[in-house]
């Protein structure tokens, strides 16, 4: 970290230490004009900015004004005292997996994934489960160490948990990409709901993944990983083994 | 710029896949749908719902099925209520729907008066449908058709009401054309909503209500903005034909209509979507509206690079598929994708090539562009830089419909300004990069040249294969989009149904006389 940082007193960079410096965009429902420009500064420096400088405004149609703005904001956090929960899992290496999978639960892991609901975008699990996997980074598929199931888009969380029982699968992943007033969350908790009245909630893995999911998310609604954007498929990977190999 | 394809080659590729199609289109001939029946009940003027909320056209449809007479068609026995009870097919749905009788209880009219009446339903239907064309035809011709490549946006509240107002200001910032996406799910749903709606998950539903609703939206600013602007909404799922016939009542210009789609990525069944995409594809190309195919989907699934063959087998077979439609070439939105990882190197001159392929094998037909959406991600920076290098290809390979890459996807429906800033973007670089295409010889044998060839040679090995296992066989095989779907599974399965001797459907047999496609 660089030198003279207050880490008590943590404030955005912008091109000095501590100038504070935030860039916002967006629109007000209003025609474009010097009272626009008034209004979204006002509004700005009501949310504890100052400095503010309006640095775009234009008028987008029907009487919308869109704004690029740059602002210093006046709060800072103690990043000392912060304490988030992620997964904490050594990375290990496919043939690392594979060979502590068979090492010691001599099985191969069942895996099934889907995402639910009423999302169809299957981007991210694909990029998990699928051979290819993400970034030359190899999917669970090419696993020996895994079995999976990948049940694909607009699964019914009922679906997903008669699957599972058929299969018998240890880990469920799903997914959830596209959401709109935070359905997902209903979803994910539907999930959880079914899981536990069926009695399957203990003797599964349950994970989820997406851009608008943190571990902290998920294990408030019940589940025992949440992975977010830009996670890699050995990451999943060796999650899923580190407690497997755990609960055996 | 011009590629230079093997002349040979391409006429094999046609005419494998015409072979291919009329393989299938033995199989459609013989078969009818649930969905189709509701077409022609739609058409031949029943509406609204009875007092569970059940559609009118699909009571009827039920009440002949469980009756057993669907195998005669729901024309005849629509006529034939009529005659009996002297109402129109409305009043004789209305009564159906107060199980009130059941149209198969209704004892058999005079044939020449049955028959009479089916002809003289039809005839309506197919004047209503002409008179509702060629007041689009007329529009279209008096505001100016804009420039290609169109300018594609979506908007998705949920709520109709919401959209017309985002509608109207993608309008005015530039938009050619407004695509109402579908809620959530919709294409399972084996009716169609009835009414103006307010709520709805990732899009709103598709009602002949909010047709009207947004029709009328954009008529009225299309004047101000001196340009016709053009409606899009989904004809894929159970309902691919019902949704044409809405669309062709209420004026739409373009439909997302896929001869394969549905099989694969919302697990339909193979001889529902075959027999369905055939009267849905009749109804576009009688009514003049343009069909959006749906390849992109494929690579969002598979490799881009790899698969990009995939596209062009389905694109030809697609296209024959609305071939055997009648369909005028100019309403073939032909899809095609910018998907490949920004990582690749020369990722840039694969998707140049790809895309010139597309243009270069139809030559006639609409090709409708789609932006990335596999790899982009939050960091909305960047995305706005994939989008711009995606409006580039566009531009200089001469795409016709180009749907407007949004720089929030994958994180959320678009902002009011995420489509305004898509739009600045395709305006910009459509105005800077205008003639850059025409300026560009491209280096014989030089990698977009190989690429294409290479494309096109894989395409025809597939089609070969596909000719020689059958293409549901094919479709089973996962060839396209790496997903494998049985003949025999799928929603929808027991919705198909082999015609009787005494089947009768004047309506759709007028309109392939029309259109010149009469078997």
């Amino acid at each position: 970290m660089i030198n003279n940082l207050d880490l008590e007193h943590l404030r955005p960079y912008g091109d000095q230490l501590n100038d504070g410096v935030i860039q916002l965009s967006f629109t007000l429902p209003v025609p474009a004009g010097a009272k626009a420009r008034e209004a979204a500064k006002r509004l700005i420096e009501s949310m504890n900015f100052s400095d503010v400088q309006i640095v775009h405004s234009e008028d987008i149609g029907e009487d919308f004004t869109f704004f690029v703005v740059y602002a210093k904001t006046t709060r800072d956090v103690n990043y000392k005292e912060i304490k988030t929960l992620e997964v904490e899992v050594p990375k290990m290496g496919m043939e690392e997996i594979n060979e502590k999978v068979f090492k010691y639960l001599k099985r191969q892991i069942v895996i099934v994934g889907a995402t639910i609901g009423s999302d169809a975008h299957t981007v991210g699990l694909d990029s998990i489960l699928n051979m290819k996997g993400y970034h030359g980074d190899s999917g669970l598929e090419r696993y020996r160490a895994f079995k999976v199931y990948n049940l694909g888009s607009q699964v019914p969380p009922i679906e997903l948990v008669k699957k599972a029982r058929e299969y018998n699968a240890d880990v469920i992943l799903v997914s959830q990409v596209v959401t709109q007033r935070d359905i997902h969350i209903k979803q994910l908790t539907e999930l959880a709901d079914i899981l536990d009245a069926e009695k399957l909630r203990d003797r599964v893995l349950l994970v989820v993944g997406g851009p608008r999911i943190t571990h902290e998310l998920a294990v408030e609604l019940g589940y025992d990983a949440g992975f977010g954007s830009g996670t890699m498929p050995s990451e999943v990977a060796s999650y899923i083994v580190e407690k497997m190999v755990k609960i055996s | 710029m011009r590629l230079e394809l093997d002349g040979e080659m391409v006429e094999r590729a046609r005419k494998l896949a015409k072979e291919v199609t009329d393989e299938v289109q033995k199989f459609i001939d013989l078969r009818s749908t649930d969905s189709v029946e509701r077409t022609v009940s739609r058409l031949f003027g029943i509406d609204g719902v009875n007092s569970e909320g059940a559609p009118l056209p699909n009571v009827v449809v039920d009440d002949v099925k469980i009756g057993g007479g669907l195998k005669r068609g729901i024309a005849y026995w629509i006529a034939n209520g009529c005659v009996a009870k002297n109402l129109d097919p409305q009043g004789l749905a209305e009564a159906v729907g107060r199980k009130e009788f059941s149209l198969v209880k209704i004892p058999p009219q005079n044939e020449g008066l049955v028959d009479q009446k089916m002809d003289e339903l039809a005839a309506k239907a197919i004047e209503k449908i002409e008179d509702v064309r060629n007041k689009r035809d007329k529009m279209l011709e008096e505001l100016g058709d804009p420039k290609k490549p169109y300018i594609y946006v979506i908007v998705a509240t949920g709520n109709i009401y919401e959209d017309v107002v985002q509608a109207r200001a993608a309008v005015r910032e530039g938009a050619d054309i407004i695509a109402v996406i579908r809620s959530t799910a919709q294409s399972l749903l084996d009716f169609i909503p009835y009414g103006p709606t307010t709520e709805g998950y990732g899009g709103t539903y598709a009602t002949q209500a909010n047709f009207k609703i947004m029709r009328e939206a954009l008529d009225d600013i299309a004047p101000k903005v001196g340009r016709y602007v053009r409606l899009t909404n989904y004809a894929s799922g159970l309902c691919m034909p019902e949704i044409s016939a809405i669309a062709a009542l209420e004026g739409l210009d373009m439909l997302l209509n896929d001869s394969m789609y549905g099989i694969l990525f919302r697990n339909i069944n193979m001889m529902r979507t075959f027999v369905d995409q055939y009267t849905s594809r009749l109804i576009c190309a009688f009514s003049h509206i343009t069909i959006n195919t749906g390849e992109d989907n494929y690579i969002k699934t598979s490799d881009p690079i790899e698969r990009a063959h995939t596209v062009t087998t389905s694109q030809l077979i697609n296209e024959q598929f609305a071939i055997k439609a009648g369909m005028d070439p100019k309403y073939m939105g032909i899809g095609h994708a910018f998907e490949i990882d920004p990582d690749v190197e020369n990722g840039f001159l694969y998707e140049v090539s790809h895309a010139l392929l597309t243009r270069t094998l139809f030559p006639y037909a609409t090709p409708k562009y789609m932006p990335p959406t596999r790899y982009m991600t939050g960091n909305i920076f960047k995305g706005y830089a994939q989008n711009t290098l995606y409006n580039l290809v566009s531009i200089m390979t001469d795409q016709s419909i180009h749907l407007l890459g949004m720089l929030t996807e994958a994180i959320h429906t678009p902002l009011v300004q995420d489509r305004y800033l898509a739009i600045s973007n395709a305006k910009y670089v459509f105005n800077n990069a205008a003639n850059f295409g025409s300026e560009i010889e491209l280096k014989k044998d030089g990698f977009i040249q190989r690429e294409a060839q290479k494309v096109l040679e894989n395409a025809v090995s597939l089609l070969e294969h596909v000719k020689e296992v059958g293409l549901m066989a094919a479709i089973e095989e996962g060839t396209f989009g790496d997903i494998s779907r049985r003949m025999d599974e799928g929603k929808g399965s027991d919705g198909v149904f082999v015609k009787g001797e005494d089947y009768s459907n004047p309506l759709i047999e007028e309109m392939e006389r029309l259109l010149g496609v009469r078997r």
